[in-house]
């Protein structure tokens, strides 16, 4: 068997678990989707042995070396967690007649084709079809994130779309310049996007256009990946999706998108120095520090506030990758494996949390260490997680990117981030302490519309609780050794700082 | 005679945009985007001309879905959602139009590293495509209907188009594929959005969004 198979399965294991859920029941499909998401796991592991020190494997369109093997793991991963909550997140859905038939089967078909467009992201040789992948995912998540069809979802669905519609926009802007250039330099046709090419090609490109081109690309995706000012959709669809959906979203589109800046980074460095994207991602990272910080301290709602913990994360990803240094990108690549998990593990806890109580206010939740303990347990531990403490690996890429900053020349902002961060460290850790150990709202207030009255009615399921686990187990694990993978971290590093 | 003709499609794809933001009825509104989209197809035929077939299937294609498909989509959603005739500017329309100067000037500064690296007369003609993406900008931010803000998508969209066929020539086939597939489903997707919106909040005023707040 030869590894170029694993460039395919990716999309084609998810296509098919679309497939089967379009044809089979709920419960059958729902269980078909696991094994699919594994599958990309697996195909990611697969190739890490073919990729190291610098080999690819390439066919067609597609092209793998080890930052898209590292992508592929994340992806797959967080995929794997999301999709076995997913059986129990429908199983509850149906238990309350909160979901009809048709609306589950949208849920698995369209779950599927996410998951498929984030590998053909990833997977992509060529920056346009990179793009499309990009904002394909917008398309199908756009139905998932108003999948309950309340007026909230809706609203949340509706900003979604044209906000990421007209950011994306500037990003393929961005990608036609990038175009223009290359065909300036002397290439044609589809080889003048492929990244291959680009990145053995940057002595003939256009200083001007290259900034230009660049400037808007971090815009597009920088939208996408919801680094502030352009955060505005992000915590409106990260609270109103469903819960495994909120998992993937905020575990890996977000650093999908990354992965595009990633790709145009380590050309753009190439042509101008790293001084202009550098630039360009520390007012991003802090800016996004400061939404996060500011918005936790006063939070009153739990799914929000993972959202903005999201926001957060993404600022210390953009922060790691202004600074550019080899430990600084291997340390930002496995921040995003890290807080893919927590995050996954966080937001299905959240699903189950809002399926038993009915509400998504902090208030309503308070007490939740004696009602149900083994649900507090993991929601605890996953926030633990992203609180960046130890054993979890979120600890060790946290110091990374610090140590980084400190030695790397971006002393000054990494010590403004690192204040941000103790703020919104303070602030997640006051009401997650509420959540877990908080005494009892006594008088229930009335429901406020971020509820949705049909929930509510919920028993805990023992079972759900098993996905959460493994994620925490495997968050843990990464924090006290990477064992091969940190071979696989090195060469992705390598591809983003060395640009080959 | 290629060149004129080129000119005279791009004054027109610009005027087009500029008449956008001076109508206030959707019907008009839509009637200006299909002509825009000709306008469109007019420049990816004149630049196809001589070049390969690929190009002109390019065009081709593009007309059928800026000039039909999408149009089309428009006018049904503006018939599942009556009540919804006219825009509802933040903006009056002389304020307006002098904003969509101050924007044409912006277009042409900042499209200079693409005049500059390929001084042909179709990339001398660049910064309208520019313009018009910047005019799409001003539409979606200023407009109070959910319809109009799938038009200021739809600007943006045609712009960058413009700007890929005048710079380039049109960027690859494959890629013009994704990217054509993509527009058509996203606008797909907000035209569901539309009615879930007319469903649940009775009127697509975007003033009314007011459920998700911190």
């Amino acid at each position: 068997m030869t590894p170029t198979l694993a460039l395919y399965l990716p999309i084609v294991a998810p296509l098919a678990a679309a497939g089967v859920a379009a044809l089979l029941g709920r419960r059958t499909a729902a269980w078909v989707a696991v094994p699919a998401a594994a599958s990309i796991l697996a195909a990611g592991l697969w190739l890490a042995t073919a990729v190291t020190g610098g080999r690819a494997v390439a066919s067609g369109l597609l092209r793998g070396d080890a930052l898209t093997t590292f992508m592929l793991i994340v992806i797959g991963a967080v995929a794997t967690i999301a999709c076995w909550a997913g059986v129990h997140h429908l199983a509850d859905e149906a238990a309350t007649g909160n979901g009809t038939p048709a609306a589950a089967r949208r849920y698995l078909i369209l779950v599927q084709l996410f998951l498929a467009t984030m590998s053909l992201a990833v997977l992509a040789d060529n920056l346009g079809l990179l793009w499309v992948a990009v904002e394909a995912t917008t398309i199908v998540t756009a139905f998932l994130v108003g999948h309950r069809r309340s007026r909230a979802s809706v609203e949340a669905a509706w900003k979604y779309v044209v906000l990421c519609s007209v950011g994306i926009g500037i990003a393929l802007l961005g990608t036609v310049c990038a175009y223009a250039t290359a065909v300036a330099a002397g290439a044609h046709g589809t080889t003048a996007l492929n990244w291959t090419y680009l990145a053995g090609h940057t002595a003939g490109l256009d200083p001007d256009l290259t900034r230009l081109a660049m400037g808007l690309l971090l815009l597009g995706f920088g939208t996408k990946a919801g680094l502030a000012p352009m955060h505005a959709w992000l915590p409106d669809a990260h609270s109103q999706a469903p819960a495994p959906v909120s998992a993937l979203m905020s575990g890996v589109l977000l650093s999908v998108a990354f992965y595009a800046i990633w790709r145009y980074k380590a050309i753009t460095d190439a042509v101008l120095g790293p001084g202009y994207t550098r630039g360009v991602l520390l007012v991003a990272a802090l800016a996004s520090l400061a939404v996060a910080a500011l918005l936790l301290i006063a939070q009153q709602d739990y799914k929000r506030m993972l959202a903005y913990s999201s926001i957060e994360h993404m600022g210390m990803v953009a922060l790691g990758t202004a600074t550019g240094s080899r430990l600084a990108i291997t340390a930002v690549l496995l921040h995003v494996l890290g807080h893919g998990l927590g995050k996954a593990v966080a937001f299905c806890g959240a699903g189950q949390l809002l399926h038993l109580s009915g509400s998504s206010r902090i208030v309503a939740v308070r007490g939740l260490a004696a009602r149900h303990p083994a649900l507090a347990g993991v929601f605890g531990l996953a926030v633990v997680a992203l609180l960046g403490l130890p054993p979890f690996s979120l600890f060790a890429s946290e110091i990374g990117i610090a140590r980084a900053g400190f030695t790397g020349g971006t002393a000054g902002a990494t010590a403004v981030a690192f204040i941000l961060v103790l703020v919104a460290f303070a602030a997640l850790t006051r009401n997650s302490a509420g959540i877990l150990l908080g005494a009892p709202d006594p008088v229930p207030t009335i429901d406020p519309p971020a509820t949705d009255p049909r929930a509510g009615s919920g028993r805990p399921r023992p079972a759900a609780i098993a996905p959460l686990a493994i994620g925490l187990a495997a968050a843990a694990a990464l924090g006290i050794s990477l064992g091969p993978l940190g071979e696989l971290l090195d060469s992705a590093a390598a591809t983003i700082v060395g640009g080959h | 005679m290629t060149d004129q003709l080129l000119n005279l499609a791009c004054g027109l794809f610009l005027l087009t945009a500029i008449g956008v933001l001076w109508r206030r009825e959707l019907s008009a509104l839509i009637a200006l985007l299909t002509v825009q989209g000709l306008a469109l197809t007019g420049i990816a035929a004149v630049l196809a001309v001589g070049h390969s077939t690929e190009t002109m299937v390019v065009a081709v294609g593009v007309g059928l879905l800026k000039a039909g498909l999408l149009p089309w989509l428009l006018r049904r959603v503006l018939t599942q959602v009556p009540g919804a005739r006219e825009t509802a500017p933040l903006v009056n329309v002389s304020a307006s139009m002098l904003a969509a100067a101050g924007l044409v000037l912006l277009a042409y500064v900042a499209a200079r590293p693409l005049v500059e690296l390929a001084p042909t007369a179709a990339a001398q003609a660049a910064p309208v495509g520019i313009a018009v993406v910047l005019i799409g900008f001003f539409l979606a931010t200023t407009r109070r209907r959910a319809i109009s803000q799938i038009i200021g998508v739809m600007l943006i969209d045609n712009g960058i188009a413009a700007v890929a066929f005048l710079a380039t020539g049109g960027v690859p086939l494959v890629v013009e594929l994704g990217v054509s597939a993509d527009l058509l489903l996203a606008v797909l997707v907000l035209q569901v959005l539309t009615t879930r919106l007319h469903a649940a909040f009775g009127d697509t005023d975007l003033d009314e969004l007011r459920e998700l707040h911190d």
